[in-house]
C-alpha cells in the first residue's frame, strides 16, 4: 500500500484578537511606546500595559499517515480543529509547525461553490473549476457531459449560477469535483445542504471513486450515518488533538462518548437539564444512578439493573419513570415505562432499583435517557438527564450470526414459530 | 524509509521562491482568469468592449481642453491631442494595473480561501487582461498616429521598436508594487486607501499632461528618477518625435523596477502561505 498523505506533529496556531494596532499608525505608536517605556496608547485602560498576544492552538501535534485509496472520516466537536487541518491539507493556509507530504493532486470542497464566479454560466464555471483545481482544458472536456449530467443541471447548465439555487449549486460544485483526475479529494461538510436523495447519490458516488479509481478521500462531516457508510477508518480530533484513529465504529464511540462520567455510577448535574425543564418548579430532584452489578452490561437472561436515587423537594404522588435507549448515532430506539410506582412526601430521599427486560435488543452498545413524569391528562415531565451506556451482550444460547444493526435495526424479535 | 513525495507542505518556504514551474504549468488557468475578467466586464452591458475606446478618447479630449487650452501647457512642438493621448494610455494602464493589483488578497479573499493556486496568477491575470485593453487603445492610437503622420505633424522613429519593453516594464513594476502594496494591506488596510490618491499624486509627478522639459534642469535629475518618468518620454518621443529620450534614465527604470518586483516577490511569498489567518 502506497502512503499517499503523511503528516509529521502538524502544529496551528492563531493570533487572538485585534492583529496589531489595526492601523499602521496605530501600530507605529504602539511600537514606539513599547520602544521608549512608555504606556501604550491603544491598550484599553486598566489592562495590561504590554500587549501580549493571546495564542488558540487550533492542532496540536498532529500526525498520521494514509494510503491511496482509502477512505477516512475525520469527526469531532465543533472547534476541535478538523476545517483547520483540511485547510492546511488544501494549502489554503501554511501550518505554524511541523510537516505535511502529499504524493499527488488535491481537490477539495471546503464550501459550497469553491472558484465558482456569479456572473459566469454553469458550463463556464465547470471550466474554470477544472481549472482551478488543476485538469487541463482537455480532461474537462473529456469529462463535461458527466459532469452535467450527474449535476441534474442540464436544464440550467447555461445560465449565470448567480441564478441557481443553493441545492443547485451544490450539485455543480460536487459533480465538478468528483469526476477530477485529483488523486486525493477532501470534502468538508459539503453535503449537509443537499437533499436527501443527492446526499445518497453523492456517497454512492464517492464510494465508487474509491473502489474504482483507487482515489483517496478524506471526509468530514456531522452525519455519523454517512460516515459509517463511506469510511473504513476514522479519525477523531479533540481540541486539536487526535484522541482515536481507526475503525470507523469504534471512532464514533469515541466521539459520542467524550463525557468524563464513570461507565457504573453517575451523578446529575441540574445545569444538564434542558432550559424548559429547569424553570419549571420541579417536585422530585433526581440525584444519581448506578449499576448494582457494578458492570454496564446486560446479564445472561438479558436483563439489566438500574438503580436510581432521588430527593423529593414537594409531595409527590404518582411518580411514574420512563428509559429511552438509543443507539449508538443517538437515534432512539425503544422505551420502557414504569406508571405510578411511588408516592412521598417533601424531604425525603429515596432510591429504587428497576430490572429491565433488554432480550429483544439487538447486541451492540446502546445509551439511555432516564426521564421521572407525571400523567396529568397529558405526560409531564418533571427532570430528564442522559443516562448511564450499556452493552447488551451477545447470548450464548442464540445463534452466533454478526447483528447488521444499521440494516437489521435494534429490536431482535423472537424467533417464529411454525404453524 | 525516505519515499519522494509530489509536494511538501512546511511551516516556511525559501525566502526567494517563484514557483516558475507551478506558474508555467498553470497557464490555462491564467487564461481562464484573463477570460473571466473580460466577461464579467462585459455581461449585461450594451456596449461593453466600447468603453475600451470611448473612455480614453473622451479624458484625452478633456485634458486637451483644461490642459492644453485652459491651461495652455506646452507639449514640446507636438500636436496636444496626440501629446494627451500618449500619456494617457501609458499612464492608465500603469495605473489600472497598480490599483488592481494592490488590492489582490482582499478583492481575491473569498476564493483564496477555498481552494489553493499559485497566488502570483491573480496578479499576472490582472496584468494581461490590462494589456489587452491597452493592446485595444493602442490600435486606436496608432490610427492617430498614422494619420498625423500622413499630414506632417509628427516624425516617428526607430525608436518604436522598443514600445514592447517600456510596456513589459510598466507591467512588471506595477505588478511588483502592487504585491507588495497587497502583501502589506493583508495586515494594515490603511494602505489600500493610500494607493488611490497616490496614484493621482504620482500622475502630477510623472510627465503625463505636461512635457519633462518644463522642469527646472537643476530638479530633473531627481525628477526623472521616477521610473515612470522616462518610460512615458521614450514612448511620446518614439512616436511623436518630441520629448526627451535617455538610455541612462530608462536604465535606472528598469533597474529600480527589478528591485521592486524582487522586493515583492519576497514579501508576497511570505506572505501568501498565511494570510488567510489575517485577512
Amino acid at each position: 500500500m502506497s502512503e499517499i498523505i503523511r503528516a509529521e506533529n502538524i502544529k496551528k496556531c492563531y493570533k487572538l484578537g485585534e492583529i496589531g494596532g489595526r492601523t499602521l499608525l496605530g501600530s507605529s505608536q504602539s511600537f514606539f511606546a513599547r520602544l521608549f517605556g512608555k504606556d501604550d496608547p491603544n491598550t484599553k485602560i486598566g489592562s495590561k500595559n504590554y500587549d501580549k498576544n493571546e495564542t488558540f492552538t487550533a492542532l496540536d501535534d498532529v500526525s498520521f499517515s494514509i494510503n491511496k485509496g482509502e477512505t477516512v472520516g475525520i469527526i469531532g466537536r465543533n472547534g476541535a480543529g478538523k476545517s483547520t487541518l483540511l485547510k492546511i491539507l488544501s494549502r489554503i493556509t501554511a501550518p505554524t509547525d511541523g510537516c505535511v507530504y502529499l504524493d499527488g493532486r488535491v481537490s477539495s470542497m471546503l464550501e459550497i461553490g469553491t472558484g465558482f464566479h456569479a456572473e459566469l454560466t454553469g458550463r463556464e464555471n465547470i471550466y474554470l473549476n477544472g481549472a482551478i483545481l488543476g485538469m487541463s482544458r482537455r480532461e474537462v472536456d473529456e469529462k463535461l457531459d458527466d459532469i452535467i449530467e450527474f449535476s441534474e443541471c442540464e436544464q440550467f447548465i447555461d445560465t449565470p449560477i448567480k441564478r441557481y439555487s443553493s441545492g443547485m449549486y451544490v450539485k455543480l460544485a460536487f459533480a465538478v469535483a468528483a469526476h477530477l483526475n485529483s488523486e486525493i479529494l477532501i470534502m468538508d461538510e459539503v453535503l449537509a445542504v443537499g437533499d436527501a436523495a443527492f446526499v445518497r447519490k453523492c456517497i454512492e458516488k464517492m464510494r465508487s471513486i474509491a473502489e474504482e479509481e483507487n482515489r483517496t478521500i478524506l471526509y468530514v462531516s456531522h452525519n455519523m450515518d454517512t460516515v459509517k457508510n463511506l469510511c473504513t477508518r476514522t479519525i477523531v480530533l479533540d481540541k486539536g488533538k487526535i484522541i482515536y484513529d481507526g475503525d470507523t465504529d469504534e471512532a464514533i464511540k469515541h466521539y459520542l462518548s467524550s463525557g468524563t462520567h464513570s461507565e457504573t455510577h453517575m451523578t446529575f448535574d441540574e445545569n444538564n437539564l434542558s432550559k424548559k425543564l429547569k424553570n419549571k418548579q420541579r417536585a422530585v430532584n433526581l440525584l444519581g444512578a448506578s449499576y448494582p452489578s457494578n458492570a454496564n452490561t446486560t446479564d445472561e437472561n438479558g436483563m439489566l439493573n438500574i438503580n436510581i436515587n432521588w430527593t423529593n423537594k414537594d409531595d409527590i404522588t404518582d411518580l411514574c419513570f420512563r428509559l429511552t435507549v438509543y443507539d449508538s448515532t443517538l437515534k432512539s430506539v425503544a422505551t420502557s415505562m414504569l406508571y405510578d410506582f411511588y408516592s412521598g412526601k417533601a424531604g425525603q430521599n429515596e432510591s429504587v432499583t428497576l430490572s429491565f427486560d433488554m432480550s429483544t435488543l439487538a447486541p451492540g452498545r446502546y445509551e439511555t435517557r432516564y426521564t421521572l413524569f407525571r400523567r396529568s391528562g397529558i405526560t409531564d415531565d418533571i427532570e430528564s438527564y442522559m443516562g448511564l451506556s450499556f452493552y447488551k451482550t451477545e447470548s450464548i444460547l442464540k445463534a452466533q450470526t454478526k447483528w447488521h444493526s444499521s440494516v437489521w435495526g435494534s429490536a431482535m424479535l423472537p424467533t417464529p414459530e411454525i404453524v | 524509509m525516505s519515499k519522494n513525495f509530489q509536494t511538501i507542505i512546511r511551516p516556511k518556504d525559501k525566502l526567494f521562491n517563484l514557483k516558475l514551474g507551478e506558474l508555467f504549468s498553470s497557464r490555462e488557468l491564467i487564461w481562464l482568469f484573463v477570460k473571466r475578467d473580460f466577461l464579467a466586464m462585459y455581461k449585461q452591458t450594451i456596449l461593453g468592449p466600447l468603453w475600451f475606446i470611448i473612455n480614453p478618447l473622451i479624458t484625452t479630449l478633456i485634458f486637451t481642453i483644461v490642459f492644453g487650452n485652459i491651461a495652455n501647457l506646452p507639449t514640446d512642438e507636438a500636436p496636444d491631442f496626440l501629446f494627451y493621448m500618449s500619456s494617457n494610455i501609458v499612464w492608465t494602464y500603469f495605473a489600472t494595473c497598480l490599483s488592481k493589483n494592490s488590492n489582490t488578497f482582499v478583492s481575491n479573499a473569498r476564493l483564496f480561501g477555498k481552494v489553493y493556486f499559485p497566488r502570483l496568477i491573480t496578479p499576472i491575470s490582472t496584468t494581461i487582461s490590462a494589456m489587452i485593453n491597452f493592446g485595444v487603445q493602442f490600435i486606436m492610437y496608432l490610427c492617430f498616429v498614422i494619420y498625423y503622420t500622413c499630414v506632417g505633424a509628427i516624425s516617428p522613429n526607430a525608436y518604436i521598436l522598443i514600445t514592447p519593453v517600456l510596456i513589459i516594464t510598466c507591467a512588471l513594476l506595477s505588478i511588483g508594487l502592487g504585491i507588495i502594496v497587497s502583501s502589506l494591506t493583508t495586515k494594515y488596510r490603511d494602505l489600500s486607501v493610500l494607493v488611490g490618491f497616490g496614484i493621482t499624486l504620482w500622475m502630477y509627478l510623472t510627465p503625463v499632461v505636461y512635457p519633462a522639459s518644463q522642469i527646472d534642469a537643476s530638479l530633473l535629475p531627481l525628477f526623472m528618477l521616477n521610473p515612470m518618468a522616462p518610460i512615458i518620454e521614450a514612448f511620446r518621443y518614439a512616436f511623436l518625435g518630441a520629448g526627451m529620450f535617455s538610455w541612462g534614465y530608462l536604465g535606472i527604470s528598469f533597474l529600480t523596477t527589478l528591485v521592486v518586483l524582487t522586493v515583492g516577490i519576497v514579501l508576497f511569498g511570505k506572505v501568501e502561505r498565511t494570510f488567510m489567518d489575517t485577512i
